[in-house]
Formats: structure tokens, C-alpha cells, sequence
């Protein structure tokens, strides 16, 4: 019989990465930039709060203390916002301020950060000298872990929506914050008239260079947060090279799917993170493979999307219209 | 109001040309930028001085016959992805599904390996390669056709295809794999050697060098003197041209993915037939990510792709010999490598743009 | 007579001076001193020691012919482009203008031709974009405002409408409107009228009575005379980039405004060589085309184009000209009519709807050197050698292209055209206009064509060059072509073409004997159908 009670909190629980990293690269595209170096940016997240995480659990041991919950979170985590935040700054220099091509500049972005997190990443398992290639930041996973006292006492009901770790509920309400700002500010306004139309932005005022700096990194450090989640909450706090897998493209698949509506991106991620342990529930029989078939949905359903509003022409489902497209006042 | 009103200091103006020597002295010069950077990053790490770190990147090169034979075979595998994906970016095509066309070339020519060892070794050969170039064909064309009716976005839907590729070699490999529940398929006909390359001089890489060579030749004159590579070029420079000398731009987009897509399947091809001899998710290893970069490097000029993909492979196979003496990670390689991109991604500026400053007016 | 409009620019200062002496508030709202803007390192001169004044309560027409500044000259005051020399003040205080942020904060705001709306926004969207007002935003309180503005001023527009489902006119209304909710009291207008219906164009000009009502100055660009005499107080002239002259349009009449803007007819000693044969080699029918967001842009019209003389072709710009001849080169859908080429054995056949390969195949050889030079005659990034493969790389079986024929023409058009390259190897983009012209036309003729269409072939080209263009139009009228000459250029039209074709408004407006005709003639066909308009002003 299939179990929703125990089902539905491990799609969450996948679901988290590709909201951060679908949120953020929504910010992004809005400004007009297609930033492929999310799932480098992601690794990258990941990384530096593992690294962060990983000398202040160090010291402590030192100095033979417990951990103090507030900065065992507070560390990690402002690591992997300072981290993201660089590799945003590394894209929107290249891209915004040298005009170079997006794509490329992305794929470096990505092999360079995927580089980065695994290189790091392996220099910190062998520091620690252990057997197994992984760290486990297991006293850092308990901080990030604090769920309501009370939650499993509340049936189904708690089960499924109040016992997560705080990460869950910060992205979601980042997704949603997100979405309101997107609509309803502003900022959000001239941010979307940005990506669609720079030119007609710089005419009203709008300085088109700022609005994608800040877009790109803040759409970077929220990315980022979906590595440190999965590390430090999903994964238990232990970090192994590759672990993260393509969560990162996933969540640019994502961005498509949710036709660039980051509140629709918060039941979006749970379908594809239930796509992604679907073969867990369903019988499969002696046909253990069916389950890479499964995986696949997502991939095949962002197409179809994709297929689909460009067929339908309608405006409003449309990626943002100078998406990829350098910005240069003067050219004519 | 005490405000002074100033003229912006500088602003910046596209260059009309620019000599030939001046670009390459930009673009060289930031390639030692990058390089010094790197070897700082290295040093920093490993305690080596600068000059030994390419000291020992050299070695990890060139150092012994094998090691020379590897860097070939790396920068056969990685030019001749850059030389398929070209014909695309030539007509502005963002073409960024190079890794799933190889991939799927890799499987298809597996499958046909797998599933017929019973077929002469020629003609299993050449179905094999067929089967690859076809597969990889389809996954060129499926993305343009969108493009060409419906003005998809290629860019994001040949992404998508590449996690289609994977996926479907994942399911594959764990349907054929040996033993059970390895996860793996492990090496195919590994006793009869069936829909194995021959190697030539008893070297197993040789002949994929010989056939990415040839590629490299064919890909330069293909692009440079064909009717089809100047329609591709016209396209890529300005659709309306295209149109206003018959050129059925639609027809062009299809036709050159599937040139661009059957290429990358042959290289699927020789990476099963030729050196893997057997199917994983990871046999492209991300070289269809790196061939764009690679290609738009060397401009799209197949000659100087040479250059470039020598470039990223000296640097990625010295990189893991600094990585093994140290014993550092092997992604060391990609952070490097992502360096020396930033540095000839960013120049391309200067090349373009400069800075111009405005005249004051303080006779005003 | 017409040397008495030419003021000169001191006199005029001057006159303006006195003005301002005399009267304390008569201090110009705008005014613009000795301004030049060059564009390509000072290669072409677009504004030349320009100097413009506006008042409030004011509409001041700017005239002048394409490619005589106008827009230039507004682009530096709404902040688009950034004057190389020369002052701007605004109410008497100088300025400087880095950006449409800075104009705007001056009040200044620009209607631009091309309208800069974000087509997925709503119209209250696009007109509070870029607003740094205070509290949150309140799209409600905003649509009312809008609203309010669109009673105020006489507007009819829905605010939550998206801008992608707006006709051009309601587009034009949200950018006017976009200007007044800024608060903008000098408004620039690029010509307006240019795409909207008469009944649009009334009501624009009801709604820009009610705002010089209201104080505000208000410019429009234009180069249409009957409206400069309909709404405006005062015009400034321009041509060539160099201010001509202003006028009290109420003093003043539309044929001195006409004179003004064409200058004196000048005699060019261009060629006319007589024509030869005169067969017919172009029947176009009826022909109508509409635009793909459904304006008409041409509309019936009819004429036919005979072998071995020269069909110029007259019009203010946009008045279908482009449509026309790509239509014939087959690159334009049209909506009924017929276009027939008859054959060396007279034979005829229909080009409507097809496409300029199949024509090819046919055997027909029709030349077409576009507007556009380089972005779709040539392909600027490649060399001379690879332009001149553009129309015949085809040729043959093999599937490698000829190169040894393409760089034999090349170095035969560089030849005899007199282009000045560094080599056949050298990108198209980077040869001065005249050169790359010379490219073009070199190619096309190399055809040998039966119907050579052109359209501006001399625009932005030097008097060598331009001559060198004549004469080679000549050439081929001399070989019995068929050569339709789309131009700006009166003096030019009609000292060189045979008969002229004159549309306006989409509209065939007469077909004039350039022998018979003059400027003046011309240019009222080209303003109001059959020279109709014109009359009162005899």
C-alpha cells in the first residue's frame, strides 16, 4: 500500500535543493541573465559551509566544547553565502561588465565550481585522515536539524508539514518572498522589465548593469543554500564528492517547468523530488532499471513545457525575452 | 543646490577593428594572466614554485610514451566534440546538448555491440558507427526542428536532452549489467573482442587520433569551402541576408544539427569502439560542456581548436599529475581549467570594447 | 525669394536675445546652443553647431528630410546620445544630460518612433516602470492616475491592458502618457502621425492642443508640412544635419516650408541618356500589402516598369516603398495583386509570393540592391570575395563552392568601381559606406540583370561616390534594364529618372515626367494625393 505519510516528507526533503537553486536562477533569468554556473554555484554553496563547518568543529574539538547551536549554524552558513556571492560576482562581472557570452561564461562557472567543491571537498577528507571518502560534520547536521519538539506528536498532520529542519521552511518562504517581490514591488517590476526589454528599462530610468548584478547574486547565494541543505540537512552532514549529482541542472529545468513563477516552483520542486524517489515506492519488480526511466520524467516534462509555451506563443509563459543577450546602450 | 553637474569620466565604444597582432597580444596576454594566477593558486597549495608546476605538468604530459599517448587521446576526444558542436554555433545555434549526443552515440553503438556479437567484426563495426551517428543525429535535429518552427528556446531544450541521454543510458546499463546489481556492464565481448577498434601500430588510440584528425580536416573545409558551411555562415551572420538570397533558414537549422549531431554520435563511437568498450552515464565526462567552450575559444576556427583543446587538455592531464605526486583530488584539473576560461572569456572585451575618455567641458 | 528663409544663426540669436531681454518669463523652456554630434570618430557629421530654442505653451515642429538630424538632435536632449560639442539649458540654467534619467528629471520626456515598452506589462506597468516613488507599490492607486491623466488630456485607454494587445496608436498613447505621469512639461515627439490613421492622428492633435494649453512645450519631429501648419506655433527647419531656419508657421506658407527643407532646386549635371526600347518588363497590379500587425502599407497600387529607362520612385519615408520592392523581390507577403515579368519572348510570369530562389530558378535575373546595405545585402563580417558568392554560390554540382570565380569579380568590381580596400580579403564592414555601396551594386549588375531595383543607393555616400552609383544606373538603362530608383533626393530624381512613380501613404499619388516636372511639383504629390493639398497654399 502506498504510505503518503512517509512518502511525502522525502519528496520535501528532495525537493529543497531545487527550489534554492530553481528561486534563484529565476531571479536571474528575470534580469535577462541565463546563468548555466548554477549547479557550479551550488557545489560551490555546499563547500564553503562544509568548509566553515568543518574548522569550527575542528577547534571545538580542540578546545574540547560542545557546539553552540547559534554559531553552528551561523558559520556555515554565512560561508556559504559569502562563497555563492563570489561565484555571482565572477559571473556578473564577466557577463555584465565584459559583455562576455553567457553561455560560456555559465559552463566555466560550472566546471570550475564543481571542480572547486570536489577539490575542496577532497582535501578536507584527507585532512581528516578517515577511511571513508567523506566528512561527516555530524555535531553541524544536529544544529541544522532542530525540529519542533512537538511535531511528531501531531499525526499525519505533523508528519508531513511540521517536521523538517528550519532550511525547509527558509525556502519556501524565500520562494514565496520571491514571488512577491517579482510581483508586487517595485523592484520586482523593474527588475522583469530588465530581462524583457533592457533598453526600454535604461529609457525609464532603470539602471539595467545593477539590476543584473544584484539579481545574479542574490539568485546565487539563495542557489547556494540549496547545496548547504542538502549537505547539512538531507545528507546528515556528510559531505562526498559528486554526492550533489545534477540537482543543479535539475533546477534550471525547474526554472522552465514553473514557467519562471517562483511559487509555483514550491509544489513544482516536490513533484520532481517525488519523480526523483517515485522507483522507492512503486513495485518494480525484478526490473530494478525501470527506475532510471522515472528519473527521466522531469527532463521530459520540462521539454514538453518548453515545447508547449513556445507553441502557444502567449506572452506571459515566455522565457524572458533578452535572456542570453549581453546589454550595450550604444549599439545600434 | 550646491550639486555639480560632471560629465561621466569614461564610457565605453565598440571598436571598429583591431590589428590582428593586437588581438592576439590580448588574447596571450591573458592566457599568461591565467596562467600565472594558476600557478599561484598551485603553490599556494602544494608549497611547489612556479616554475616547477609547469615543470610538472609537463611531465604529467610528456613525461613517458603512455602518458604522451593519454594527452593524445584526450585531445582527440575533446577537439573532435568542439569540431562537431561547431556547425551549429557557426549559425548562432546555442547549441549546449553535445553532451547528450555524444552519450547517445556511446549507447547506441553499445547497443548494437551488446545486443549482436555474433555479427562479423567490419560489419558490426560499421552498424555500430551507423547506429551512433544515426542516434546522434536525431538528438540534433528533435531540438532544431522546435527551433525552426516554433523558435524554441534551444538553448534550455538541448540541455534538457542531455539528462534524457543520461537517463536512458542509465536505465541500459543497469538492464544489461554484469554482475547483478554492480551497477556497472563492465567491459562488452571482452573475450572475442567484438565491435572493438583494431589498434594500428599496436597503439589502442591511434586510430582515433587518425579519425579526429581527418574530422579536424574535413570540419575546416567543410565550414571554410562547402556550399552548405557558407549558407551556415550566412545564416549565422544575418538571417535576413540568408533570406534575401534564398536561403531557407529553417531547412539550414535542421539540416546542420543533424551534421553537428551525427558528429558528436561519432564520437560516442569511438569512445565505446574505441578505448571504453563498454557504456556508463559518464563516458562523456562533461566534454560536451567543455567542447562548447574550446570552440568558441578558438573562435570556431577548427585550426585553432588545436590550440585550445591542447590547451584544456595539457592543462587537465598536468593538473592530475600534480594532483597524484600530492596527493590532491583530481578535480584540481576543473578549477584550473575554469580559471584559464574566466581569463579568455573576460579579454574577449578588450578585443571588442574600450574606453574611451569623454572630452571635460570645463570651457562651458 | 527662397534666400530670405535661409536666416542666419546670429541674426536669429540675436532676435532670440531681444526676446528674452525684453519679456522675464519669455526664457526659453529648452534651449540648445551650437550643438554637433558625430558618429564613427567624426567620420559622418549627424548635427552640426545646431542651436533650437522652445517655449512653454509652445509646439514647435522640427522639419527637415530623412537623415537631416531631427531625431539625432532629440536623442541628445531626452539623453540617448551625448553631444560631442555644444550647450543645453533648460529654463535658463545649463544642463548636462548623461541619460533619459537625467532628462527626466528635467522634465523632459521623449516619444520615441520605436516604442520602448516592455510588451508583457500592462500599460499602468510600463508607465510607472523605472519610478522611484514613495511607499509601496500600489498598482491600483497608479492605474487611477492614468485614468485621471487620460481624462485630463482627452485619452482613451484601458490601464490594465497588456501592451502586446495594443494597436500602435494605443501604444502610442501609453508612451505619451508614461511622459505626463513623470510630470514631464517638454515633450518630444518623434513622429507621431507616421503610424497612425487620419482619426488617430485627430485625436493626438486634440490631446497635444489641450497640453500646450496647459503650459507645457511640446516638440514634434515630422516631415509632413500639412500637419507642421495644423498644430505647431513656430518651425525649425534643419537639413543635412545644419540648421536652415525658423519660421512663425501662422506667417508663413507650406511651399516656403517646402523650400526650406529641399533647399534650392540645385542643378547636379547628372546624365539622362534617352531610353532604349521601352518595353514593358514589370506589370504590378493592384498591388497591397499590410504590415504584420495589419497597417496597410501599400495599398493598390499600380505602374509598369519598361526596359531601357530609369522608374524613379518618390515618397516621404514609409510610405511603402520598402514593401514594394521587396515584394517584387519576392521577401514580402502581400495581400492581393499581381506583379508580371514578361520575358525576352514576352512571355509572362507571376512573381507575387514567391520566393527569390524560385524566381532565380525561373531564369529570371532581377537585381535588388536593399535599403539596408549590410544587414541584408552584404554580410559585413565576411570579405569582398565571399559578398560577391552571396548570389551565385549555388552554381554547379559540386558541393564545394567556386572560389576562383567570385574572387575574379570581386577584384574586377574593386577595379572598375574604384573601391578602395585594402584587398579582397578585407570584411565588408569595415570599407566606408561608398565602398561598400560600390560592393553591392557591383554585384547586383554583375548579374546581368533584366530589372535592377535600388533603394537610397547614395544615401550617406560622398559626391564621388554617389556619381559613380549614377553612372553605373545608367549603364544598365543603357543595356535596355529595367531600373526602379527609390531615392530621397529630389534634385537627384529628377535629374536622372525617366518617369516618376510618387506614393503617398501607401498610395500610388501620380506618375510624373521627370523631364516636365520640378521639386516643387514633386514634393506636393508626395505630401497629399494628386498634389491636392497643396492648392490653397498657391
Amino acid at each position: 500500500m502506498f504510505d503518503i505519510v512517509s512518502f511525502f516528507p522525502r519528496a520535501v526533503v528532495q525537493s529543497v535543493p531545487l527550489l534554492c537553486g530553481s528561486t534563484g536562477e529565476t531571479i536571474t533569468e528575470k534580469s535577462g541573465n541565463l546563468n548555466l554556473g548554477i549547479p557550479g554555484i551550488m557545489y560551490v554553496g555546499a563547500i564553503s559551509g562544509v568548509i566553515g563547518a568543518f574548522f569550527y568543529e575542528q577547534s571545538l574539538k580542540a578546545a574540547d566544547k560542545p557546539i553552540n547551536t547559534f554559531l553552528g549554524i551561523l558559520i556555515p552558513m554565512v560561508c556559504c553565502l559569502i562563497g555563492s556571492l563570489v561565484m555571482g560576482l565572477i559571473y556578473s562581472f564577466l557577463t555584465v561588465s565584459l559583455r562576455a557570452n553567457q553561455n560560456v561564461t555559465g559552463l566555466a562557472l560550472t566546471t570550475f565550481g564543481v571542480g572547486f567543491g570536489n577539490f575542496f571537498g577532497g582535501s578536507l577528507i584527507k585532512l581528516t585522515g578517515s577511511e571513508v571518502p567523506s566528512i561527516a560534520l555530524s555535531a553541524t547536521h544536529g544544529c541544522f536539524v532542530h525540529k519542533l519538539p512537538f511535531a511528531k506528536n501531531l499525526g499525519w498532520f505533523g508528519r508531513m508539514f511540521l517536521n523538517y529542519g528550519f532550511l525547509v521552511y527558509i525556502s519556501v518562504i524565500i520562494a514565496f518572498v520571491a514571488a512577491y517581490i517579482l510581483r508586487h514591488t517595485r523592484h520586482g517590476l523593474n527588475l522583469r522589465a530588465v530581462g524583457e526589454n533592457p533598453a526600454t528599462a535604461d529609457a525609464a530610468g532603470i539602471n539595467v548593469g545593477r539590476y543584473k548584478y544584484f539579481a545574479t547574486c542574490i539568485g546565487s547565494m539563495i542557489a547556494g543554500l540549496g547545496g548547504l541543505f542538502y549537505i547539512m540537512d538531507y545528507a546528515s552532514g556528510v559531505w562526498s564528492n559528486e554526492g550533489f549529482g545534477d540537482r543543479g541542472w535539475l533546477a534550471i529545468a525547474l526554472v522552465i517547468f514553473t514557467i519562471w513563477r517562483p511559487n509555483i516552483g514550491v509544489f513544482a520542486s516536490i513533484l520532481f523530488g517525488a519523480l526523483y524517489i517515485l522507483y522507492l515506492y512503486i513495485p518494480t519488480g525484478a526490473n530494478q532499471a525501470i527506475k532510471e526511466f522515472y528519473k527521466m520524467i522531469p527532463y521530459v516534462v520540462t521539454i514538453i513545457v518548453l515545447v508547449a509555451t513556445s507553441m502557444r506563443k502567449k506572452k506571459e509563459n515566455q522565457p524572458p525575452e533578452s535572456l542570453g543577450i549581453p546589454y550595450f546602450r550604444e549599439e545600434r | 543646490m550646491n550639486k555639480k553637474t560632471k560629465t561621466p569620466f569614461f564610457h565605453i565604444v565598440k571598436r571598429g577593428e583591431i590589428p590582428l597582432w593586437q588581438s592576439i597580444a590580448i588574447h596571450i596576454g591573458a592566457l599568461v594572466l591565467a596562467l600565472v594566477v594558476c600557478s599561484i593558486l598551485t603553490t599556494l597549495i602544494t608549497g611547489l614554485n612556479p616554475i616547477k608546476v609547469y615543470a610538472t605538468m609537463f611531465e604529467g604530459n610528456f613525461g613517458t610514451e603512455r602518458k604522451t599517448w593519454v594527452m593524445l587521446h584526450a585531445l582527440a576526444i575533446l577537439l573532435g566534440i568542439s569540431l562537431a558542436l561547431t556547425p551549429g554555433y557557426k549559425m548562432r545555434f546555442w547549441n549546449i546538448g553535445g553532451e547528450g549526443q555524444v552519450l547517445i552515440g556511446c549507447m547506441a553503438s553499445g547497443a548494437v555491440m551488446h545486443n549482436h556479437p555474433e555479427i562479423p567484426n567490419a560489419l558490426l563495426l560499421i552498424l555500430m558507427l551507423v547506429a551512433a551517428m544515426a542516434a546522434g543525429a536525431i538528438w540534433g535535429m528533435i531540438p532544431a526542428f522546435f527551433k525552426a518552427k516554433w523558435n524554441t528556446n534551444e538553448t534550455l531544450f538541448t540541455l534538457m536532452m542531455n539528462y534524457v541521454a543520461i537517463q536512458i543510458t542509465a536505465y541500459f546499463t543497469i538492464r544489461w549489467e554484469v554482475p547483478k546489481g554492480s551497477g556497472k556492464i563492465g567491459v562488452i565481448n571482452q573475450n572475442t573482442m567484438a565491435g572493438w577498434l583494431p589498434k594500428i601500430a599496436d597503439q589502442q588510440y591511434l586510430l582515433t587520433i587518425i579519425v579526429v584528425a581527418a574530422l579536424t580536416i574535413f570540419m575546416y573545409f567543410y565550414l571554410k569551402y562547402s556550399k552548405q558551411g557558407y549558407e551556415i555562415a550566412v545564416v549565422g551572420e544575418s538571417e535576413r541576408t540568408a533570406r534575401y538570397v534564398g536561403i531557407k533558414v529553417e531547412h539550414v537549422f535542421v539540416r546542420t544539427m543533424a551534421i553537428s549531431g551525427a558528429l558528436c554520435g561519432l564520437i560516442g563511437y569511438l569512445l565505446v569502439a574505441g578505448s571504453a568498450h563498454t557504456i556508463t552515464t559518464t563516458l562523456s565526462g562533461g566534454r560536451g560542456f567543455t567542447g562548447v567552450m574550446v570552440a568558441w575559444m578558438a573562435k570556431f576556427n577548427p585550426i585553432l581548436m588545436i590550440l585550445t583543446s591542447f590547451l584544456i587538455a595539457f592543462m587537465g592531464n598536468g593538473a592530475q599529475e600534480i594532483a597524484s605526486r600530492f596527493y590532491l583530488n583530481h578535480s584540481f584539473s576543473d578549477i584550473l581549467t575554469g580559471i584559464i576560461i574566466f581569463f579568455l572569456i573576460g579579454c574577449e572585451f578588450f578585443v571588442s570594447y574600450k574606453l574611451e575618455h569623454n572630452k571635460h567641458r570645463e570651457e562651458a | 525669394m527662397i534666400g530670405t528663409f535661409h536666416y542666419n544663426l546670429k541674426h536669429l540669436l540675436e532676435l532670440v536675445n531681444k526676446e528674452v531681454s525684453g519679456l522675464d518669463q519669455q526664457v526659453p523652456a529648452v534651449a540648445m546652443r551650437n550643438i554637433t554630434k558625430t558618429f564613427n570618430s567624426g567620420a559622418v557629421v549627424a548635427n552640426k553647431d545646431v542651436s533650437i530654442n522652445v517655449f512653454r505653451g509652445e509646439i514647435l515642429a522640427l522639419l527637415g528630410e530623412n537623415g537631416s538630424g531631427k531625431t539625432t538632435l532629440m536623442n541628445m536632449l531626452s539623453g540617448i546620445y551625448f553631444p560631442d560639442d555644444g550647450q543645453i539649458f533648460v529654463d535658463g540654467k545649463e544642463v548636462v544630460i548623461r541619460s533619459p534619467k537625467d532628462a527626466l528629471d528635467l522634465g523632459i520626456g521623449m516619444i520615441h518612433q520605436h516604442f520602448k515598452l516592455v510588451d508583457v506589462l500592462t500599460a499602468t506597468e510600463n508607465i510607472i516602470l523605472g519610478l522611484k516613488e514613495e511607499g509601496k507599490l500600489d498598482l491600483k492607486k497608479a492605474a487611477q492616475r492614468v485614468k485621471d491623466i487620460c481624462d485630463q488630456y482627452g485619452f482613451e485607454l484601458d490601464p490594465y491592458q497588456k501592451v502586446y494587445n495594443m494597436s500602435v496608436s494605443q501604444k502610442q498613447t501609453v508612451e505619451i502618457i508614461k511622459v505626463l505621469y513623470r510630470k514631464a512639461d517638454i515633450l518630444i515627439l518623434d513622429e507621431p502621425t507616421a503610424v497612425l490613421t487620419p482619426q488617430e492622428t485627430n485625436s493626438l492633435f486634440n490631446v497635444l492642443r489641450n497640453m500646450k494649453a496647459d503650459g507645457k512645450a511640446v516638440i514634434i519631429i515630422t516631415h509632413k508640412l500639412n500637419e507642421v501648419k495644423e498644430i505647431s506655433d513656430y518651425v525649425d527647419v534643419l537639413r543635412h544635419g545644419e540648421f536652415i531656419g525658423s519660421l512663425k508657421t501662422s506667417e508663413s506658407t507650406t511651399q516656403e516650408m517646402t523650400n526650406m527643407m529641399v533647399g534650392r532646386q540645385v542643378s547636379l549635371n547628372i546624365d539622362r541618356p534617352d531610353p532604349v526600347g521601352q518595353d514593358p518588363r514589370l506589370k504590378i497590379k493592384d498591388l497591397t500589402v499590410r504590415s504584420e500587425d495589419g497597417v496597410l502599407k501599400l495599398d493598390h497600387v499600380s505602374f509598369e516598369a519598361l526596359g531601357g529607362e530609369v522608374l524613379g520612385i518618390a515618397g516621404i519615408s514609409g510610405s511603402g516603398q520598402k514593401e514594394l520592392l521587396e515584394a517584387i523581390a519576392g521577401l514580402q507577403v502581400t495581400e492581393e495583386g499581381s506583379i508580371m515579368y514578361v520575358n525576352e519572348d514576352g512571355a509572362e510570369e507571376e512573381l507575387l509570393n514567391q520566393d527569390p530562389n524560385k524566381i532565380r530558378r525561373k531564369g529570371i535575373t532581377l537585381s535588388f540592391v536593399p535599403e539596408d546595405r549590410l544587414g541584408m545585402g552584404l554580410v559585413g563580417n565576411m570579405d569582398l570575395a565571399d559578398n560577391m558568392m552571396l548570389r551565385s554560390f549555388r552554381a554547379g554540382k559540386s558541393p564545394f563552392t567556386d572560389r576562383k570565380a567570385p574572387r575574379k569579380l570581386a577584384e574586377q568590381v574593386v577595379d572598375e568601381l574604384e573601391v578602395v580596400t585594402p584587398g579582397i580579403s578585407t570584411a565588408v564592414r569595415r570599407l566606408s559606406g561608398g565602398n561598400v555601396q560600390k560592393v553591392l551594386v557591383g554585384r547586383e549588375i554583375a548579374e546581368t540583370p533584366r530589372v535592377l531595383m535600388t533603394a537610397y543607393a547614395v544615401r550617406g555616400l560622398d559626391i564621388n561616390s554617389s556619381y559613380t552609383i549614377y553612372n553605373l544606373i545608367n549603364e544598365q538603362k543603357k543595356k535596355g534594364v529595367a531600373v526602379i530608383y527609390v531615392g530621397e533626393d529630389l534634385d537627384v530624381l529628377i535629374e536622372l529618372a525617366d518617369r516618376i512613380v510618387v506614393l503617398c501613404d501607401g498610395k500610388l499619388s501620380g506618375i510624373l515626367d521627370a523631364r516636365k516636372t520640378d521639386k516643387n511639383e514633386v514634393g506636393l504629390y508626395m505630401t497629399s494625393l494628386h498634389g491636392e493639398g497643396g492648392e490653397e497654399n498657391e
